[in-house]
């Protein structure tokens, strides 16, 4: 008797399973479903946070606007926890249960790298905000980026420490737990030597570290020009005290990480008169990266947008434009009209898709002047 | 020999921080046995605490003042005691009798949620926060070598608050209960001793610590977040072990030497790379020669 | 749990395998992906049972044992899958897993040596501090892709793979536990100084804990590797253990059946709770807490004592 209910409780169960397992996926006609994932908590969630602010407010706009082929968009966000592993349920979920036609996501490359075989495997396109790792797009014909990629960025910044600032003997700081910073940096080094500059001392940081004291001590031996920085604002903050305070004087640069108003909020006069590369200017930005601020503020607190928030937000309208030239929401026919942007005005600059998927657009040169970032050139790609 | 020396430096104050984070992992490991996970996000909160005293105390007492930094310390630590209090209340107390293993769970448990809930939008959120300046600051040059008053000051706390423990624990009344407790607690409380009271300071003392160690991290590296706990936390639970763990003493040296091999390796081109599994390297090296710390007392197994 | 006992596991699980994966096509990827999360869960779990609960060992570092399989496992397939013809991959699966499993059986190898000396926080410590070394390793191997994670791994786990598997890792682990040679695991566990003074060796009880333990956290590893198709170096941190010792406490150190069905609670939850995402780790966190006050002695022992088994 006890086995009977026993094998009988299994068999419930397996049916049960069998039942959930076969569930299809739901989503209404009504609304166009777009998923969204980022890092909303964990180690990184500043710059999730950002961007899915970025994202929701564009998407907040196109509704009011009448949304787009006349329905409104619904966005479903999923957190990924900065957390490895997450971005595969994540988005299976988005994908799968919720029936999205389109993917959001992520900042940090590694995490957009897990999620794209998915995106790639079921036929939905995949738009990476701010991922500026080269691999990331390589997945497959599904996956966009709105961001310039590495390679651009680091060759922007050799050359500039090279012609702008003549630095002869260069030291690079690099995060090396985040792919970001260890892919700028090697475009940097590459650029550096092509150009004829000795990289004097290469060091690492664990990107959350506090303590950078030890190895500024090791760059400032080495009597370099320049230190290049390839780091998350955050950090970058931190490490440009120390730098202070251990008596480093000479430039800092950076890459796009850099960009928030926390830098200087956190930094305050150690990050004075330094360098960075970026995607857009407050300064030196089109009429349309002047409405997204005062937009963005309006939103969310009197914040000033950093520039995953404006990557979010043109990612949300990327997709929706890509949609309108398509006129219907079907993975390939979408997929086509995405690759085929030539030319879209975005918050960060005029941007067009190439052939490896990977947005072709300008960068710009930001000096941390008065507490403000001051525009200095704007480098075409 | 510059480079040495402004290294040591570096290492010293950083170590320093450890031994003092460590300090209150040892205490509470002597007394309870077991390790309190949550101790490095009391860590965290205590930070806080000052990031939001700041403002209050500065109409009375201008900022940055070495004044002011005492008093918004010695209210962080008072409000970090209250919450270590609160937790062991609610969260270890009913588990005093359970295997060590359980307790352990629910410590994560406990971190887990401090970690999280401050993550909320609605507490604290999850971006990281500039940490106003307390003290006057400046760097001192002796030489080539660089020493900031950051780093005087996070030195002399710690050998202050390290005598401080040292006479609480061995010559009041309340220390000798401890004491008594961590050796055997049934006979301590068969001798008339409040077990439950002498549980309470312990940890009162331990929160109180970890408040002041991150206060003085915060003055370090002025950019605080919710999770700013968890690296020194890890670093100073090996010192803690490194050490022998229950021995304050062998917490302030495991703390110096984790300090100082970070510092090292993090200066050296090849090597800072490696540098988040350089202390346990070591850790694990020296334990396969003292299986009890460096001033840990080797157990005898009662058969 | 008796020899019976185990067999029917190993019955059950293969059947449940068998039966599902006739029908895996017409599947929602995402149950069916979290099905395999269960899974890869449960051999985690169970693995790190025979450590901790059986043994009595406590060991913080089971994500770095999964690190080595799976990447192991990983970069197997990567370079022998171009190489072969495809009517092979079964088997290059096979052995890629295998391959993971004794790699990860050497380091666990390495770390039950100081097992040896070290005993309670110190041998946690020493294995958390393996776990981490391990991460730190793999963070800075260029030719396992560093910090930008394995990308474009063959998708060999199914259903099918991998619940076969978890019945194989029951089913072994529960008869050494039960065999009249696996009694000294317990022995080990309840009284060390007891059990060697009946002539049982604790020295090589401990190890072969460790080594087996490690072993098919390898295979968890490899299978891992081969469901996600992309691995990174964060994913194997101190906080990956962390999950997998909390699955042995409330599943109820040393009970396999309670082990299994919290591996496969514990997996489900944070899926279940996604629409409360703002709250869904504050709930996690509190739910730890409330079954540690309430179910100290862990969520699924129902009734007495289980005969060798520590309450």
């Amino acid at each position: 008797m006890h086995t009977l209910r026993r094998h009988f409780l299994l068999f419930g169960a397996t049916a049960a399973l069998l039942a959930v397992l076969t569930q299809c996926k739901g989503g209404s006609s009504d609304t166009i479903l777009v998923g969204e994932f980022a890092s909303l908590t964990g180690k990184e969630a500043t710059f999730g946070v950002s961007s899915h602010e970025g994202t929701l407010l564009a998407i907040e706009e196109i509704n009011a606007a009448g949304g787009v082929l006349g329905k409104p968009i619904k966005l479903i966000t999923e957190d990924d926890q900065s957390k490895a592993g997450e971005p595969a349920n994540v988005v299976n979920k988005l994908i799968s249960k919720d029936g999205v036609i389109a993917i959001l996501g992520e900042v940090a490359s590694s995490r957009s790298l897990e999620a794209a075989p998915i995106a790639q495997q079921s036929g939905i396109p995949m738009i990476s905000p701010a991922s500026t790792n080269p691999k990331v797009t390589e997945v497959g014909d599904y996956i966009f980026r709105v961001c310039f990629i590495d390679p651009f960025q680091g060759t922007v910044m050799a050359n500039f420490a090279t012609n702008t600032l003549k630095a002869k003997k260069v030291a690079v700081f690099t995060d090396v737990k985040s792919d970001y910073s260890k892919g700028l940096a090697q475009f940097f080094k590459e650029g550096i030597k092509k150009l004829g500059g000795e990289i004097v001392a290469e060091l690492d940081f664990n990107g959350g570290d506090k303590d950078f004291k030890g190895q500024l001590t090791a760059i400032k031996s080495a009597n370099p020009d320049a230190v290049f920085i390839p780091g998350y604002y955050t950090d970058v903050a931190l490490i440009a005290i120390q730098a202070k305070q251990l008596g480093l004087t000479i430039p800092l640069l950076g890459g796009d990480g850099w960009e928030s108003q926390t830098l200087v909020d956190i930094g305050k006069d150690a990050v004075e008169g330094h360098y960075f590369s970026t995607h857009y200017s407050t300064e030196a930005g089109s009429p349309k990266a002047l409405a997204f601020i005062e937009a963005y503020k309006k939103r969310f607190n009197n914040k000033v947008p950093d520039a995953m928030a404006a990557l979010g937000y043109d990612s949300a309208y990327f997709l929706v434009d890509g949609i309108t030239r398509a006129g219907t929401t079907d993975g390939p026919a979408l997929r086509d009209a995405l690759a085929a942007t030539k030319e879209f005005e975005a918050v960060t600059g005029k941007m067009a898709i190439n052939e490896k998927r990977d947005a072709v657009k300008a960068a710009v040169i930001l000096q941390v002047k008065d507490g403000k970032f001051k525009f200095l050139e704007t480098v075409a790609p | 020999m510059d480079w040495f020396l402004q290294q040591s430096v570096n290492g010293l104050a950083l170590g320093s921080i450890y031994a003092l984070i460590a300090l209150g992992y040892t205490m509470v490991y002597g007394v309870l046995r077991f390790i309190n996970f949550a101790h490095a996000d009391i860590l965290m909160l205590g930070a806080y605490a000052a990031f939001f005293l700041a403002p209050v105390v500065h109409p009375i007492i201008p900022l940055p003042s070495f004044t002011g930094a005492i008093v918004i310390m010695a209210l962080s630590a008072a409000i970090c005691a209250i919450i270590g209090i609160v937790i062991e209340l609610l969260a270890y107390r009913p588990l005093r009798n359970r295997p060590r293993l359980t307790v352990l769970i629910t410590a994560i448990g406990v971190s887990l949620f401090i970690e999280f809930t401050c993550q909320h939008e609605a507490v604290f959120g999850a971006a990281t926060r500039a940490f106003p300046p307390l003290m006057p600051a400046a760097d001192f040059k002796l030489g080539n070598i660089i020493i900031s008053s950051n780093d005087i000051v996070v030195v002399v706390t710690t050998i202050l608050l390290l005598f401080a423990l040292w006479f609480i624990v061995q010559r009041t009344r309340i220390g000798t209960a401890m004491r008594a407790v961590s050796f055997n607690q049934q006979a301590a409380s068969l001798m008339g001793i409040n077990i439950s009271r002498i549980i309470s300071f312990t940890f009162a003392l331990g929160s109180a610590l970890a408040a002041i160690a991150g206060i003085l991290y915060a003055m370090r590296a002025p950019g605080i977040e919710p999770l700013m706990g968890m690296q020194p936390g890890i670093r100073a639970f090996v010192a803690a072990v490194l050490g022998g763990i229950g021995n304050l003493p062998g917490a302030a040296i495991g703390g110096l030497i984790i300090g100082l091999l970070e510092t090292f390796a993090g200066g050296t081109p090849g090597l800072s790379n490696y540098r988040d599994g350089i202390a346990f390297a070591i850790l694990i090296l020296i334990l396969l020669f003292k299986p009890a710390g460096i001033l840990g007392k080797a157990t005898v197994e009662k058969v | 749990m008796n020899h019976q006992g185990a067999k029917r596991w190993l019955f059950i699980s293969i059947a449940i395998a068998v039966g599902i994966s006739l029908f895996s096509d017409q599947f929602n990827r995402y149950y069916l992906g979290i099905a395999i999360d269960c899974g890869i869960a449960i051999i985690l779990a169970t693995s790190l049972n025979l450590v901790n609960g059986h043994t009595g060992q406590f060991s913080l570092g089971h994500a770095g044992f999964m690190a080595v399989g799976g990447y192991a496992a990983a970069k197997f397939s990567l370079v022998v899958v171009p190489l072969t013809p495809p009517e092979l991959q079964p088997l290059i699966f096979v052995a890629a897993l295998i391959l993971g499993g004794l790699l990860a059986a050497l380091a666990g190898l390495i770390v039950g040596v100081p097992s040896l000396r070290l005993r309670g926080d110190y041998l946690a410590i020493v294995t958390l501090g393996f776990g981490e070394i391990i991460r730190v390793i793999v963070q800075n191997m260029e030719s396992v892709g560093a910090a930008s994670g394995l990308k474009g791994i063959p998708k060999f786990t199914t259903f099918g793979w991998t619940f076969v598997l978890v019945g194989i890792t029951i089913y072994v682990i529960a008869s050494l536990v039960n065999s009249t040679y696996g009694r000294g695991f317990i022995a080990v566990n309840d009284d060390e100084v007891a059990a060697s003074s009946m002539g049982i060796n604790p020295v090589r009880y401990k190890v072969t804990a460790f080594v087996a333990g490690a072993f098919f956290a390898g295979i968890a590893g490899g299978l891992y590797a081969h469901h996600k198709q992309f691995l990174a170096p964060t994913g194997f941190d101190f906080f990956k253990s962390v999950d997998i010792v909390v699955m042995v406490v409330l599943g109820g150190m040393g009970r396999t059946a309670g082990v299994v069905l919290a591996a496969i609670l514990l997996t489900l939850l944070p899926e279940f709770l996604r629409q409360f995402s703002d709250y869904r780790m504050i709930i996690y966190a509190l739910l730890i807490i409330g079954l540690m006050l309430l179910r100290p002695q862990g969520l699924f022992t129902l009734s007495g004592k289980k005969k060798g088994a520590k309450a």
